[in-house]
Order: C-alpha cells, then sequence, then structure tokens
C-alpha cells in the first residue's frame, strides 16, 4: 500500500452535504476489473455535461483546482454503497486527504485500505478550512499525520484524531493482509474450537 | 455477574479471534459472499501474491448486479463487453478458487442477499459479509453482517477475517402495530426519516419491538436491507420462532444433532435486560404511514400525504442540498406528494425481491390494468423466488395488469446493466437508494413499498394505496 506521511497542496471546497459514492464514481465505471484509470471519472456526472464536455462550473474543472490534492467536503461523505471504486477515482486523480464532519462507514475504511488519510473535525474547523480552500491555487494546505496537525495557508494550526493502527498502517504502508497472517496462530486456535463449540458453520 | 451484553456484542465477543492492547480485534468472519463487481480485483490481488482463498467452503459467489434480466438471457450473449468481462471473471475466479457457486443458468441464482438466507447459508449469530452495502440484510437472521470493500474482500479471503474495532449499540424500537396497508419498507423508511441518513453511523442497529416480532423473515430482511441508508455498517433482529422456523430444512441449515446444538445456540442471542444502548429511537407502529421519498437522499421521506417540502424548511448544509433535489427532481415546493406523476414502476431489488413483496403488490393490482404508457417491471430477487410466485400464480397477476415478468437480478435497482431509466424519467420504485443518478443518468427515482408501487402503476401517479385496500 501505499504511505501517507505528508501532503502540501490544492484543497477544494464541497460543502454539499451527503455526497454519495453514486455521486463520487456513478455504476457506469464500476464494470472495470481493475483499480486504476478511473481518475478521469470522479464525480463524472457532476463534472461533465451530457455531450461529455466539461461543466467549467464544476469545482475540480476550474483553473485553481485543477491539480487539487486536499478535499473539504460537507457531512456524511461517501454514503452509499460500499464500491471501493470511490477512493480508488480519488486516488487516481490525485486527491489523498479528504477532510469533513463525518464520513460514512464503510468509505472511511476503504480510505485507509488506499493510502488515502480522511479527518472527521468539528464543524467550525470544516468551516475554517472550507474558507480556506475556498481561496484556490494560492491557498496551499498542509497535513501532516506524524504530527496529526493541519496548516492552513494562513499559518493557523488545526489538530485531528486518527486510529493508531490505521496511522502506523498509513506512514509504513504496511499491508494489512500481510499483518494479519502473521496472527495465523490466533485463527487457527480460534477455528479449533469453533469447529467444536458451532460445528454447523 | 458479567455486565449485560446487547446482541451485537455477544455476536462480537463470539468471533473475536485476536484482539491487540490498542481494542483492534481480528474478527471471524463464518460467511463471505461474493458478487461480479466488486471482488475481480480482490481475487486478482490474490493471485499477484500467490495467496489462496482461506475457506472455501464459507464462500459464495453469484452474480446478480450485471445480469440481464430479460428471458432471452439464456441464450443470448451479454452485449455489454464490459458487463460481460465481469461476469466471466467471476465464473473464472469461482471455478479457479473452488467457492460455492451459482451461475447465471443456475435456477437458485438471484441477488446474492436473498439467495443466501434462501440457501440457509446465513443463519442467526453468525458474521457476514460481502463486498456490498446491502450485506445489511442478512442481520434479520440475528447475524452480525456488513457490507466491506474490495480490499477488505480480499482481506477475508485470505484469512476468513476482518480488522475491526467494535461499533457503538444502537436500539430502534417500534411499538404496537402497524395499520393497514403499512409494511416494513415503510418502517425502516420511516426510521430513516427520523434518525437522518448519517444517524447510525459508527453504531450497529438492533430493530426491537412488537411490530418487529410481528414481521415475517421477508419483513425483517426489508427493514435490516435499508440499515445502512440509516448510515449504520449492520442491522440486528434478535433470531426467535419466526427465523428458526424460517431457517429449518434449508439447503445449508444445520441438521440432525447440529440443529439442536445450533437452536439452543440461538436462543441465547438476544438483548439482556439493562444492556447498553449508545443511542435508542423509539416510533410506535400506529404513526408509520405509507411512506415515499421525495428528493435524492432517503432521508427525505414522509408520509404519503404530506406535501414536498421547501428548502427553508431545513436547517445547516441541508438547506443548499435540498434545493438541489427539487431542482435535480424537477418537482416544486409545496406540491402534494400524490400530485407527483411517474412513468416507471420497479418492483424488485434485495429490497423488496421476495415472495411476500411480490403477493403484497399482486393483491393490489389483481383484476386492474397498468395506466396506458406506464412501463412497469417485477424482477425476482431470485430464481426461486420466480418460480414460488408462478406457483401461486402471481406471474399472471402481473402480466394481465400490464407488468413484465423478468427474470432474476439487481437489475434497476441500480442500473449497471440494461434496466435503467432514461434522463428526466421518474420511478415509483421498490429499491433502496434515490441518490442523482441511481437508476441512470438523470434519472429521478421515489422510493416506495410494493404495494405503493403497484398503486403507482395504476393510477400513473404517487398515490396512498390504503384508498385501494
Amino acid at each position: 500500500m501505499d504511505k501517507f506521511n505528508k501532503l502540501t497542496g490544492i484543497a477544494a471546497p464541497m460543502p454539499l452535504v451527503n455526497i454519495d459514492t453514486d455521486m463520487i464514481i456513478p455504476k457506469l465505471f464500476l464494470k472495470t476489473i481493475k483499480r486504476s484509470g478511473l481518475g478521469k471519472n470522479l464525480f463524472d456526472e457532476m463534472r461533465y455535461n451530457e455531450d461529455g464536455s466539461e461543466n467549467p462550473e464544476f469545482v475540480l474543472n476550474k483553473p485553481a483546482y485543477r491539480d487539487t490534492a486536499i478535499l473539504v467536503a460537507g457531512d456524511n461523505f461517501g454514503c452509499g454503497s460500499s464500491r471501493e471504486h470511490a477512493p480508488w477515482a480519488i486516488k487516481d486523480f490525485g486527491i489523498t486527504c479528504v477532510i469533513s464532519t463525518s464520513f460514512a462507514d464503510i468509505f472511511f475504511s476503504n480510505c485507509f485500505k488506499n493510502g488515502i488519510l480522511p479527518i472527521i473535525l468539528p464543524q467550525e474547523q470544516v468551516d475554517l478550512l472550507m474558507k480556506d480552500a475556498e481561496k484556490g491555487a494560492n491557498a496551499r494546505m498542509a497535513v501532516d499525520l506524524e504530527a496529526q496537525e493541519i496548516t492552513t495557508s494562513d499559518g493557523d494550526v488545526i489538530k485531528f484524531n486518527v486510529d493508531s493502527f490505521k496511522k502506523q498502517c498509513l506512514l509504513e504502508g504496511l499491508d494489512d493482509i500481510g499483518l494479519t497472517m502473521k496472527k495465523s496462530d490466533s485463527i487457527s486456535k480460534f477455528e479449533t474450537m469453533s469447529a467444536a463449540n458451532r460445528p454447523w458453520v | 455477574m458479567t455486565a449485560p451484553k446487547t446482541l451485537y456484542d455477544k455476536i462480537w465477543d463470539a468471533h473475536v479471534a485476536h484482539r491487540d492492547d490498542d481494542g483492534t480485534c481480528l474478527l471471524y468472519i463464518d460467511r463471505h459472499l461474493v458478487h461480479e463487481v466488486t471482488s475481480p480485483q480482490a481475487f486478482e490481488g490474490l493471485r499477484m501474491s500467490g495467496r489462496k482463498v482461506h475457506s472455501p467452503d464459507k464462500t459464495i459467489a453469484v452474480p446478480d448486479h450485471n445480469v440481464p434480466t430479460t428471458l432471452d438471457r439464456v441464450e443470448g450473449e451479454v452485449e455489454n463487453e464490459e458487463s460481460r468481462v465481469q461476469l466471466e471473471a467471476l465464473d473464472k475466479n469461482a471455478r479457479d478458487f473452488g467457492v460455492h457457486y451459482y451461475p447465471v443458468n443456475d435456477v437458485r441464482q438471484g441477488v446474492v442477499h436473498i439467495v443466501g438466507p434462501e440457501q440457509g447459508w446465513t443463519l442467526p449469530g453468525m458474521t457476514v459479509v460481502c463486498g456490498d452495502s446491502h450485506t445489511a440484510t442478512h442481520g434479520a437472521f440475528g447475524s452480525l453482517a456488513h457490507g466491506i470493500g474490495t480490499s477488505e474482500v480480499e482481506h477475508v479471503l485470505a484469512t476468513q477475517t476482518l480488522i475491526q474495532r467494535k461499533s457503538k449499540n444502537m436500539k430502534v424500537e417500534i411499538t404496537g402495530k402497524l395499520m393497514p396497508g403499512v409494511t416494513p419498507k415503510d418502517v425502516t423508511m420511516a426510521v430513516i426519516a427520523h434518525t437522518g441518513t448519517a444517524g447510525g453511523t459508527g453504531h450497529v442497529i438492533e430493530y426491537c419491538g412488537q411490530v418487529i416480532r410481528d414481521m415475517s423473515m421477508e419483513g425483517r430482511m426489508t427493514v435490516c436491507n435499508m440499515a445502512i441508508e440509516g448510515g449504520a455498517r449492520a442491522g440486528l433482529i434478535a433470531p426467535d420462532e419466526t427465523t428458526y422456523k424460517y431457517v429449518k430444512g434449508r439447503p445449508h441449515a444445520p441438521k440432525g444433532d447440529e440443529w439442536d446444538m445450533a437452536l439452543a445456540w440461538w436462543k441465547t442471542l438476544y438483548t439482556d435486560e439493562d444492556a447498553h444502548f449508545d443511542k435508542v429511537l423509539v416510533l410506535k407502529g400506529e404513526d408509520i404511514a405509507p411512506t415515499v421519498t421525495w428528493g435524492t437522499s432517503p432521508e427525505d421521506a414522509l408520509p404519503i400525504t404530506a406535501t414536498v417540502p421547501h428548502p427553508s424548511d431545513f436547517k445547516g448544509g441541508k438547506v443548499d442540498a435540498a434545493t438541489r433535489s427539487l431542482e435535480y427532481m424537477g418537482l416544486e415546493a409545496g406540491m402534494k406528494l400524490t400530485d407527483i406523476q411517474i412513468d416507471t414502476v420497479f418492483i424488485g431489488s434485495c429490497t423488496n425481491g421476495r415472495i411476500e413483496d411480490f403477493r403484497a403488490a399482486a393483491e393490489i393490482l389483481r383484476g386492474k390494468k397498468i395506466k396506458p404508457g406506464m412501463r412497469a417491471m417485477v424482477v425476482p430477487g431470485s430464481g426461486l423466488v420466480r418460480l414460488q410466485a408462478e406457483a401461486e400464480g402471481l406471474d399472471k397477476v402481473f402480466l394481465d395488469a400490464g407488468f413484465e415478468w423478468r427474470l432474476a437480478g439487481c437489475s434497476m435497482c441500480l442500473a449497471m446493466n440494461p434496466d435503467k431509466l432514461e434522463p428526466g424519467e421518474r420511478s415509483a420504485s421498490t429499491s433502496n437508494r434515490n441518490f442523482e443518478g441511481r437508476q441512470g443518468r438523470e434519472s429521478r427515482t421515489h422510493l416506495v413499498s410494493p404495494a405503493m408501487a403497484a398503486a403507482a402503476a395504476i393510477t400513473g401517479h404517487l398515490t396512498d394505496v390504503r384508498d385501494m385496500i
């Protein structure tokens, strides 16, 4: 898995609440059997007109935000389907950090599996970052996972919380499956016990 | 004395294979359901790293999202190249890795969340996962069931476990009884209208109360199915006689001594008195009306007797979201919900594609015709549901009324197959999501119960089914 440590880049504002995974990547693009190449279809229905041309009003199409690396989003980001295509598309576009007041559970855990850092903050801090993001390309935000800090373009520092295990996995780019396989003795022991207690399983 | 436990606590405790000091656990997974959309990258990952499927006997694969539902699908090739590639990938992966598999031409094929319970794979007290958010459905059996992403699919395939932290407990109690014309779909939508789509985030919901006790397994599955629309990864209902009766005799249910042993354990699976819930919602069954959605989020649900709300009725970020929803849906604030004209009716999906749903719809349609010009389809949740409905003569009721009678699949719930809405078309749909673009680009979806869908098909607009019974 890709590591995440420090990131400095352009943050884009998407204040809309309840941005669902159908908006992030419409089902049309779930037919791939690969993980790559989905960035061009990120937010497809908002980003492109019916004839395939770009919708100039959509934030990521504006000149200031074409190289967005951080998304500051409205509440309940990533609700809906479990499709990991959503974080794949976000990552493929070049965004590796999403900030909101809350995330849907499955999307939240999918992010960590793909080197994306989702950050949950209280409303007033998200409001502050949203304002900062609205400044466009001249305002670069910095995210430091090790220190658990976001620094706005004005130099304001905001601390954030992150699960210690997930933090370690991101910092070191650890492979979950490899880690779990080191605990295969525990799994075998559980299976032996389960075969006796719940043989029908 | 040990502290009182919730049903969720009990199932969780029975599946922890390893616990780290920081509380991160390895949760053992009893059943892993797999479909074609979220699994190809996971199987590919196994191949790349030279790993095997840890427990092929606990892994069940069935294609559903992409499959055409037209009657000619057995002879015909799947026209869409990408869909065909994805279906072929599942076929190859299922055979290469030796997992249980119900291919498209197997009569038991259907929507994964309908096939699992039908075949007796889903049992009380189990942990069940699938790369699909509607895995919550299986919670109706008192099994801890939730959706996972593709990386986690690969993790479960390789290790039969998930890295998890425990969620919080939320109780949703529905007291009393439901009035005529009110169904489990209305219950689950009414709950989301109260909690919002993020109300259950970080929680596992246990549904309880007399209304839930009185429900069939089909109804309970409908309720748990939409737990995810309330933000909860999993919904749960404690098993009881209704559950045991449904499970007994299913192909993969335990038999003989094992049945007795299983039953003895299942009977301990309930929330202890005084167990702690972090959140509680209580609704009166009598207060729930037939419910429909007006907007583009499942929380935009109201009784059919209501009017379309005004953005100023909301607060915070929801004001802009409601404005956007009204524009997308082409609706005016203040108009009656029953004045919303529709052109398409879809009855099916993992929410409402079971036999009881079709009985309820057929009850309304018997001897009636759908409005001329209406496009209406019934898509069974599995090949076996289809056979059962035909044995009861329900297919004739639907066909006589003017509905299409299809083969099993996810169909118009998510428009990954040929069944979809054209831009601007408006449906009354028994599925679970009314998101922008869910049923096709610029599609407009109103979520309803099967009985309400049938009523709308007859009149051509959203209709209070209570006026027809």
